[in-house]
């Protein structure tokens, strides 16, 4: 079975090989399945059926061929890969790319890790963490504790994460760090306002990414994800206040 | 203000850098999340309730996202993720969960609905921004469908 001169096997798996990419980095599930059926449309299947959860891809498409099934045990979050399977995406709509080419291609960005170097993110949590401070009220003389202690809990949990698989652990141990040293920031007097400097530096922690998701998720009907995508979200959350709290009770 | 606007510029860019947007967004990640902010905090500043204001903030974020998202042909989540955090309720949350560790279960009920509330306004936001990106693509396509009804209407006429 030939279509466009390639074999519907290589168009199930290039559209499987998006679909895991930009699932593992954290987009959408509604935007996987429009992308995984928009490759597939521009390849001439017209009924493939596509079925994308947070931790799975069911794809099929009418006639004899087999369903396939992905499994995605671990998702992170990489904005830029999304971005370049959107655009590999494109190119296949617009008749710019051959399948085979952009199978070439999704291969090599499946492979390659495109994140920033790791100071560079810590970096970025620091000052994001004392400009948090700021846009809350706090002073311009806990800047430094907040961007101290905000690259203390970003590098828990990056470390902790690696270490441990358990995500839940690994939020819950960074911010009890990130309570532990404002605490003793404030305590040596680097630190003036303690509630200033811990809302600030745990902002980098904040779901952010499972939120939005969720939501867009839920409006764009697709319930099952979008009420899984939330409970990670409030899982995160409850991670981070139980973090915060096991240090109030200490001091 | 100033000050403001530039620590909320900052810090929703380097939000950009971690979840490791592309490096040539990470400007308009840092815009958008701070017009979300400066419209928060001037209509907390001119005393609108919180909560209207992270709706009508949440709607501005989500609307501009879609224009960049437009402009430079990638994914909106890309601008919406940093333009959502600076709202977020990270400090109500904090004191009502300080409140629920010191058994002051009355406050932080409160607090805790506060938060609750404000979500859900973050939330009806983003949706309103979706309804208004879609009446805006419908308006276009709309005008884009009668401009080919008018060239083709021209070329059957020269034909005939």
């Amino acid at each position: 079975m030939k279509e466009n001169g390639h074999s519907t096997l290589e168009i199930i798996e290039v559209c499987l090989l998006a679909g895991k990419i930009m699932l593992r980095s954290g987009a959408e599930t509604y935007r996987v399945e429009d992308t995984m059926s928009r490759i597939a449309a521009s390849c001439g299947i017209q009924n493939a059926h596509c079925f994308v959860a947070p931790t799975a891809i069911i794809f099929s498409m009418d006639g004899m061929e087999p369903t396939k099934l992905v499994r995605i045990s671990e998702r992170s979050t990489d904005l830029h890969k999304i971005a370049l399977v959107n655009n590999v995406s494109r190119n296949i709509s617009a008749g710019k790319l051959t399948i085979r080419e952009a199978y070439a291609l999704l291969k090599e960005m499946d492979q390659n890790d495109f994140t920033f170097p790791l100071w560079e993110q810590i970096l970025a949590a620091a000052i994001s963490s004392g400009c948090f401070l700021v846009m809350f009220q706090g002073k311009w003389n806990d800047f430094l504790a907040a961007c101290i202690a905000g690259a203390v809990g970003f590098l828990f949990l990056v470390y902790v994460h690696r270490f441990i698989q358990i995500k839940f652990f690994a939020e819950f141990l960074a911010s009890l760090m990130i309570g532990l040293s404002s605490a003793f920031f404030v305590k040596i007097g680097i630190g003036h306002q303690l509630d200033k400097i811990i809302i600030g530096s745990v902002m980098p922690l904040v779901p952010g990414l499972a939120i939005t998701n969720a939501l867009r998720d839920l409006m764009a009907g697709h319930l099952v994800s979008g009420l899984s995508r939330g409970a990670e979200a409030f899982l995160t959350a409850f991670a981070i206040g139980t973090g915060i709290a096991v240090v109030f009770t200490f001091l | 203000m100033l000050e403001q606007m530039v620590t909320s510029f900052i810090a929703s860019a380097g939000f950009g850098i971690i979840f490791n947007a592309p490096k040539s967004s990470l400007f308009q990640c840092g815009l958008v999340g701070m017009i979300g902010w400066i419209i928060y905090f001037w209509l907390v500043e001119m005393q609108y309730d919180s909560v209207f204001a992270s709706c009508v903030a949440s709607i501005f974020v989500g609307v501009i996202s879609y224009i960049c998202a437009k402009m430079y042909k990638t994914p909106v989540i890309i601008f919406t993720v940093g333009g959502i955090i600076p709202l977020v309720p990270g400090g109500l949350a904090y004191d009502a969960m300080r409140h629920f560790v010191q058994n002051d279960y009355n406050i932080a009920l409160q607090l805790a609905a506060k938060v609750f509330l404000i979500s859900g306004a973050i939330a009806m936001g983003l949706v309103f921004a979706e309804v208004v990106n879609l009446i805006i693509r419908k308006f276009l396509s709309v005008k884009q469908k009668a401009r080919w009804r008018v060239l083709y209407n021209k070329d059957t006429n020269i034909e005939s």
